[in-house]
């Protein structure tokens, strides 16, 4: 029906239709502009001109000789493994504290559920340098994790939990686990459990339902948390520089003390394009597979 | 029969399940109020639970004429960013939801690469942008950086209220005989205005409690709180940091709290 009447419509004007919605888009196009602009002038054009230094050499030369430094470095290398090695530790813990969480609220009533989610949109909404203030007080020598060990016996001696990997991780566990929790809830609020109950009643367990039927289409909201911790993760620059106690040095503070304190734009610019590189090729392969749009939804 | 029961909705009984949700919310809402008790000690270390209580943090942070004038930066450009992001991000969202998919896509990545981008290349980057224009350490440049930090945040909320909008509404306003912006100003905006109110909420926490551009692009007369507070807990732990956080937080749960009212009006309007 619908097709007879669309074929009857392009014998008519559906051309000069088309047109117009075009022209009506472009138009509205233009309603966008301001914030594009913006966010061009003030992100993107900086950032390319910060990224372009690392392909010229004192003199102002083409070259690739910022990369060969940075990759002979030993002291860049270990940055690498430092920054990779806290983001995935960081996305395990965001997954094996979160996908419980998520699993549990999306089987719970709506109501019950939406009010519990207040609990992660607090801090989400609370400042990063408050929560970390916080854990720098729980975690310290005298603070309350290890007053509460010592008098109940479990160790003589304070353990060290911040100024060092530790804290850093913990830190950063907490203050990326909402950006994993919020996409992989939306997406399990919108599976229908009437396929797990079919996948059973069709003779599945309900440990293989679960696994081949509810995992699989929470996989959208699953990965575009693992993105947006993994990418957020590798960025970090304020929870190691307070945690960290001076002994973490990720990228980004990498990046800052080497342009800081050395005065080495090409070094500092090289290890930026590598940042923006891994980043991007996370964004990029989950782009592929889900649409960027998945990201950050409902 | 009882396995589809037990999968059934509401009828969960995996109770190590609920206890470990229940831990992982306690995990994410408690450390942070633990400053609340902290910033009323009455000890000059921070002790928990204190031992005396006192109003002297909050004396020295109210009574510091530094801290204020920070806090002022902070909250005048939080303000201003709001007030540039909100209409800016929203007249975005709105043009972006007429034009085709493929201009829709590619301009939400435009608008998402700000928050994915690691932030301190953008501070650098923006530091040496404004060196020549002179505009660092100006409440200009900084209203400029965050506004450009936020703006995704609107947009991106706009654009999800828009997307449960139906706009045969503006159409059904037009073919009766309103101009297109009256159509936009009567009839689609007051009923989006629960996610530009929600946008504009999110623009000012954003730039209130954005700190890696603020250490570059602000200081100063016009240094940001955040940037104070980042080096001064860099070099020690004062507890005049737990009377700020904590008014922070205030800020942080008022926000929250507005945009549940909103919401639960949302759904009141719409049912």
């Amino acid at each position: 029906m619908n097709i007879v009447t669309n074929n009857h419509l392009e014998g008519v004007n559906s051309k000069a239709l088309a047109k117009a919605r075009r022209k009506e888009g472009r138009l509205f196009f233009n309603l966008s502009l301001p914030s594009l602009i913006t966010i061009l002038i003030v992100v993107f054009i900086p950032v390319f001109w910060l990224s372009s230094l690392s392909f010229f050499d004192r003199a102002g030369v083409f070259s690739w000789e910022n990369y060969d430094r940075i990759f002979q470095s030993q002291l860049y290398i270990k940055t690498f493994i430092v920054t990779l090695k806290i983001s995935f530790i960081t996305l395990f813990f965001c997954i094996l504290l979160g996908y419980p969480l998520c699993y549990w609220l999306s089987q719970l009533p709506d109501r019950l559920a939406g009010i519990l989610m207040v609990f992660v949109l607090l801090p989400f909404w609370t400042s990063i340098l408050v929560r970390t203030y916080a854990w720098l007080v729980i975690l310290q020598r005298n603070g309350i994790i290890n007053d509460t060990l010592i008098s109940i016996g479990w160790i003589d001696e304070p353990l060290q939990l911040a100024h060092n990997l530790t804290g850093s991780i913990i830190g950063m566990v907490h203050i990326l686990l909402p950006f994993f929790i919020l996409p992989l809830f939306a997406s399990m609020r919108s599976i229908d459990t009437n396929f797990i109950r079919a996948a059973i009643s069709l003779g599945s367990t309900p440990r293989g339902a679960f696994w081949r039927v509810f995992f699989k289409m929470s996989l959208p909201g699953f990965f575009a948390g693992t993105v947006l911790v993994f990418v957020l993760a590798l960025g970090t620059y304020v929870t190691p520089a307070l945690l960290g106690g001076g002994k973490i040095q990720m990228l980004a503070q990498r990046i800052d003390s080497t342009i800081m304190l050395y005065s080495n734009w090409g070094a500092a610019s090289a290890l930026g394009v590598v940042l923006l590189i891994l980043a991007f090729a996370t964004i990029w392969i989950f782009n592929r597979a889900f649409g960027i749009d998945k990201l950050f939804m409902r | 029969m009882a396995a589809i029961e037990m999968v059934g909705k509401r009828k969960n009984n995996n109770i190590w399940l609920g206890v470990v949700g229940v831990c992982v919310l306690f995990i994410l809402s408690l450390p942070t109020l633990i400053v609340i008790p902290m910033s009323f000690s009455g000890a000059s270390y921070l002790e928990f639970p204190p031992e005396s209580w006192s109003f002297r943090w909050y004396e020295s942070y109210f009574g510091s004429s530094e801290w204020m004038r920070s806090t002022k930066t902070s909250l005048l450009v939080a303000f201003l960013t709001t007030l540039i992001a909100t209409p800016l991000g929203s007249l975005a969202a709105y043009g972006l939801t007429f034009t085709s998919a493929r201009v829709r896509n590619a301009s939400q990545l435009l608008v998402v690469i700000p928050i994915l981008v690691p932030v301190i290349l953008i501070a650098i980057g923006v530091f040496h942008l404004y060196a020549k224009l002179g505009l660092n350490y100006t409440i200009t440049g900084i209203v400029i950086a965050h506004t450009s930090l936020a703006v995704p945040f609107v947009i991106i909320t706009v654009l999800a209220g828009l997307k449960n909008y139906d706009f045969n509404q503006e159409l059904a306003a037009r073919s009766l005989g309103a101009s297109r912006p009256r159509a936009l100003l009567t009839i689609t905006l007051p009923q989006v205005k629960f996610s530009i109110q929600t946008g504009a909420l999110l623009a000012f926490i954003t730039s209130l409690d954005e700190v890696v551009v603020s250490m570059f692009v602000s200081g100063g007369e016009n240094a940001t709180i955040t940037r104070r507070m980042f080096n001064s807990l860099r070099d020690q732990v004062d507890p005049t940091i737990a009377a700020i956080s904590t008014c922070l937080i205030f800020v942080s749960v008022s926000a929250l709290v507005t945009v549940i009212i909103f919401n639960r009006n949302q759904n009141k309007d719409q049912s």
